[in-house]
């Protein structure tokens, strides 16, 4: 067991896939010289070179569309956009390239390749700068995309993301840079698409991922002073997401809330609320709820930032109501 | 070269010759199928510009990528695709290259680097680009080369890829095809530059060759290739050349000058490569006999296709995503 902080631990997986395999090379926006914006990928060019970490010009649509071509060419690319929102401008290379060259060519090839990028809030980086834009991607057939919340799942869901012969977006919420916790040793490895038991109860499940697991957690701990015993469920991964998990604690609560940061509409909570209305109807002992970002872009000034992301209070609120 | 001796010209010329016929042979046929509704959606045709792909593709080797655009018919014949399996996916048939889930803008084929014809315009160069990374890291001695038209030169991403590709000396061919057309409009509303400055500004080594001559072509390819695989970096070929067809099969071209077309049959490269082979006093039966082969190939393949089956929706489903990777689960038997 060893303390580190989020962005170690991520930096830690980078270096032991580099290492298992010779494939695995990264490039990005200063990632080698400067390490990173928030320092994941420190040390890595002294590490392993600059052929295998380098740093590319700002070019977000030839870092995703060349991590394609590479990925079909025998290397497994990890790549990185600096922040989620500039991946606007490697839409086409994900969404018409990445997500479709297995399916459009037959079966072909696969595009072993990840993308690495920040999304969230709470340091204040205003509209353009904290987005949280994953229900786009999970909306396109071919993608995965995981959003670790704890230090294991960091280390965790980044190798699996490596691993995987398809392309995944790995999706790391700034505010969690900072924080701290064990890595255990060696840290255990996580397939993609189980979700995880954050917290086990048995009046009301809510469902969550990324920086919004710790505030279903505080949610839950206020909660449990009324008498109110919440199972928090960590998603960890969004496409595919563990609906049999999902299912499974619904069938005990029978109450159920959906958290995330992103805006409330047409986002990874309606997706899961609609599914579960279908096939866990009859489970059913209250309304499917969700707990989001008002319909609205980040404000900056942190009196708004503070008030547009979804916390605890909004959580314990939404749950009162779905077990009303 | 000494009296009598036969020089490989002719033997070169004739093999070019029939290469540009085979693809001609090949985009004809396309359009009478289509005009017939035997192929569903639209095709994009490359007759006239049979000398790009063929100078170009001819003198790649069989280990280097290529990255294609939606007039790419031409590209993936030069780089041997089969043709029944090329007619297959083209009319929409499960044995096609693509299963029949991509058709005409997505033909490819991974076993001779032929790493996909594509829907958007300039979205082949970064994929280049990565392609080029890729054999660079690997040392595998092999390039990448993408083909792109004058349209996509307004791309944002062929800018990204210029500048990419020249900054790391990635051993990339550019191949501008600039038959004057983006679409429906001339390439002078479309263009405030040119390839050859747009490549200087990005210091990228270029040349400009007669695209419907396909020994330049070949000629200038060669010679290109030659110095990317010493490392000298990217280089780009503008190939000028004759967009005789629409933008899609279907189109009626109403914006082009009646008199352009008086002048697409002098520039036709065929009829170019015929003249030149007529003059080193190649044989007239020769010449027939290359255009013979050809059809009978194209016949033989568009019977295939006919035969071919409908794709089934399981089997579509079934290549979204691929199987499982057990690599993770590897990583945990090993800490167990």
């Amino acid at each position: 067991m060893t303390e580190v902080r989020f962005g170690q631990a991520i930096n830690r997986a980078l270096i032991d896939a580099m290492t298992q395999d010779s494939s695995v090379v990264l490039f990005g926006e200063d990632v080698a010289e400067a390490g990173g914006p928030f320092g994941v990928t420190r040390g890595l060019l002294k590490k392993f070179g600059a052929e295998r970490v380098r740093d590319t010009p700002i070019s977000e649509a030839a870092i995703v569309g060349a991590a394609v071509g590479a990925a079909m060419s025998g290397l497994r690319p990890v790549v990185e956009i600096m922040f989620m929102d500039f991946v606007t401008l490697a839409m086409d290379a994900l969404v018409n390239q990445a997500a479709k060259a297995r399916f459009m060519f037959g079966g072909q090839v696969s595009v072993p390749m990840v993308v690495r990028m920040p999304h969230g809030g709470g340091i204040n980086a205003g509209p353009q700068h904290s987005q949280c834009l994953e229900a786009w991607l999970a909306h396109v057939p071919g993608l995965k995309v995981v959003c670790p919340s704890t230090i294991a799942d960091a280390y965790a869901l980044t190798r699996a993301a490596i691993d995987d012969d398809d392309p995944v977006v790995v999706i790391e919420n700034k505010a969690l840079y900072a924080s701290k916790g064990d890595l255990p040793e060696p840290p255990p490895p996580v397939e993609i698409g189980k979700a995880r038991t954050a917290r086990a109860g048995n009046d009301v499940t809510i469902v969550t991922y990324g920086a919004m697991v710790a505030a279903s957690l505080a949610a839950a701990e206020m909660l449990a002073k009324d008498g109110v015993n919440a199972e928090v469920l960590d998603l960890r991964s969004l496409q595919p997401w563990d609906e049999a998990a999902v299912l499974a604690s619904l069938a005990r609560t029978h109450r159920l809330v959906v958290c995330h940061e992103a805006v409330e509409a047409f986002g990874v909570g309606a997706e899961i609320v609609a599914r579960l209305a279908d096939i866990g109807f009859d489970e059913l002992d209250g309304p499917l709820l969700r707990v989001g970002a008002p319909f609205m872009p980040p404000p900056f000034a942190k009196s708004l930032e503070d008030w547009y992301r979804p916390d605890a209070g909004r959580i314990v609120a939404a749950v009162k109501r779905a077990i009303a | 070269m000494a009296a009598g001796q036969i020089t490989p010209l002719p033997v070169e010329l004739l093999r070019l010759y029939a290469d540009m016929r085979l693809i001609r042979e090949v985009e004809q046929r396309l359009s009478l199928l289509f005009g017939d509704g035997e192929i569903p959606g639209f095709i994009h045709l490359s007759i006239g510009q049979e000398a790009v792909a063929v100078g170009v593709v001819g003198a790649l080797r069989p280990d280097d990528t290529l990255a294609s655009n939606h007039r790419g018919h031409g590209h993936a014949i030069a780089k041997g695709l089969d043709l029944s399996r090329f007619f297959l996916e083209i009319m929409g048939k499960s044995e096609g290259y693509c299963g029949g889930r991509g058709g005409s803008m997505h033909v490819a084929d991974m076993a001779v680097g032929m790493l996909g014809a594509n829907g958007i315009v300039g979205a082949g160069l970064p994929i280049a680009v990565g392609s080029a990374l890729a054999q660079q890291l690997r040392e595998t001695g092999a390039i990448a080369c993408v083909f792109f038209g004058d349209g996509a030169l307004a791309e944002g991403a062929l800018h990204e890829s210029f500048n990419m590709a020249a900054l790391w000396k990635l051993p990339l061919l550019f191949v501008c095809e600039n038959n004057g057309w983006s679409e429906f409009s001339p390439a002078a509303r479309q263009l405030a530059t040119e390839p050859l400055k747009l490549a200087e500004t990005f210091n990228i080594a270029s040349d400009r060759v007669d695209g419907n001559d396909v020994a330049a072509v070949r000629a200038a390819a060669v010679a290109a290739i030659e110095a990317l695989r010493a490392g000298g970096g990217p280089r780009l070929i503008e190939c000028k050349t004759t967009r005789v067809r629409g933008h899609f099969e279907g189109d009626p071209q109403k914006y082009r000058e009646a008199g352009e077309f008086d002048e697409i049959g002098r520039k036709d490269p065929l009829k170019r490569a015929a003249d030149s082979l007529r003059a080193i006093g190649v044989p007239e039966a020769d010449i027939a006999a290359a255009d013979e082969a050809a059809r009978r190939r194209v016949d033989d393949a568009v019977a295939a296709a006919r035969a071919g089956t409908a794709p089934r929706p399981e089997a579509a489903l079934a290549d979204v995503y691929s199987p499982k990777s057990s690599r993770t689960a590897a990583r945990a038997d090993a800490a167990a």
